[in-house]
């Protein structure tokens, strides 16, 4: 998608530019540390916006957005109160140090390996997924392997884990876009994205 | 911001929107979601804790430690680790090393993904659609928007993160450094530099 304007990269950028930015991030991420959602599914959250409303809004509008619809969903926002883990100040720090590593074990076998040449599916699932639309069906090369990482196809779902291999790979710039250049991109890929070229 | 003129209670001051952040962080601490206590914390935190004078401590290193320059990279999350640099999004790190012949540059084309523990919160424009959606066709572009440009020479490579994984760039180091130590090295480290979207040796 294309046709949004110049980037306008503000000189000396303030952090927030409302107070009320601050609260916004702070509260999503304290009650990220409630445990009732992944970082999937406050994801996934986020993109369920209708596309007129989302593009409208700033980032930490998004943010909120993504927020009231997680509450609701869950039923936070009625009157009932229900007991859950809180993040506590004391524990801020060591929480944001440890953070959330998304290695996990595979169950099988990576399918493929450094320098191979794999083809991207040309997938598009209804739900939350990490596949851009602008790889689908694009040729390219295993540049990294990550081993396996939880898929946020499933977990965005709640349905689990679902670990999966995860590759960085590179494409030619002309192959995906066609342009007259030797640029490159490099995007990271879940197995199930990919098959043998 | 937005003002009716006629507002007598506390919140006359106020848009719409910090209306209902202040009304949603009311509830969720009323409910008890949400600890007071931890949401200064957390401003706190990023405001004064963690920033792009981090990852300009990394790259510094890089520059003046070849031992550490090839941790960095064999082994980005590590070697970052070390300097005390972990967590929240940058669990998992790759640095991504520019040279005459390569100048790389980072996007999340879906998102806002970001090395929060080296470079602190993104700035608007990494997380808005113009950045979004021409960084990965038209990079030469993006770069010129920001006062870069390279030679036609050096071929440009794009890392659009659309996993776990986090990039900090490498930037070159500037000529006629030679006698910098470290910290004045890291002077020189802008944030935008770690991003790929402007050159080490200027403040940005």
């Amino acid at each position: 998608m294309m046709g949004f304007g110049p980037i306008a990269p503000e000189a000396n950028e303030p952090l927030f530019h409302a107070p009320w930015e601050r609260r916004a991030l702070a509260i999503s991420l304290a009650m990220g540390g409630t445990r009732q959602w992944n970082i999937d599914m406050s994801r996934h959250a986020r993109e369920k916006i209708p596309s007129a409303q989302y593009w409208s809004l700033s980032y930490y509008e998004i943010w909120m957005e993504g927020l009231k619809r997680l509450l609701t969903e869950r039923g936070l926002l009625d009157a009932s109160i229900k007991k859950l883990p809180v993040l506590e100040a004391a524990n801020v720090a060591p929480v944001l140090a440890r953070g959330s590593p998304y290695t996990r074990n595979a169950t099988a076998k990576p399918l493929f390996k450094i320098g191979d040449r794999v083809k991207v599916r040309n997938l598009h699932p209804e739900g939350h997924t990490r596949l851009p639309g602008y790889l689908r069906g694009a040729t390219g090369e295993i540049a990294l392997y990550h081993k396996a990482h939880v898929f946020p196809d499933s977990n965005a779902q709640g349905a689990g884990e679902n670990p999966q291999h995860l590759y960085t790979l590179r494409f030619k710039a002309r192959d995906v876009f066609g342009a007259n250049t030797d640029d490159v991109l490099h995007a990271d890929l879940f197995e199930p994205y990919l098959e043998a070229a | 911001m937005p003002h009716d003129g006629h507002g007598h209670d506390d919140h006359s001051e106020l848009s719409p929107i910090a209306l209902r952040v202040k009304a949603l962080e009311s509830l969720l601490i009323e409910k008890g979601y949400v600890d007071p206590a931890a949401l200064d914390v957390l401003i706190d935190t990023y405001e004064t804790k963690i920033g792009p004078r981090n990852g300009a401590k990394v790259v510094a290193k890089a520059w003046t430690d070849p031992a550490y320059a090839k941790w960095l990279k064999e082994d980005a999350t590590a070697a970052i680790e070390s300097l005390g640099f972990t967590g929240r999004q940058g669990e998992h790190m790759v640095a991504l090393f520019n040279t005459p012949e390569t100048h790389n540059m980072v996007v999340c084309t879906l998102c806002s993904c970001y090395p929060w523990p080296m470079l602190g919160l993104p700035p608007v424009w990494y997380k808005s659609p113009p950045y979004r959606s021409r960084a990965v066709i038209d990079p030469r572009g993006v770069l010129a928007e920001f006062g870069v440009a390279l030679s036609e020479k050096t071929k440009i490579s794009v890392w659009d993160s659309t996993a776990e994984i986090r990039y900090l760039v490498i930037p070159m180091r500037p000529a006629n450094t030679e006698n910098l130590g470290e910290e004045e090295l890291a002077g020189l480290v802008n944030r935008d530099s770690m991003i790929g979207t402007r050159l080490a040796g200027k403040a940005a």
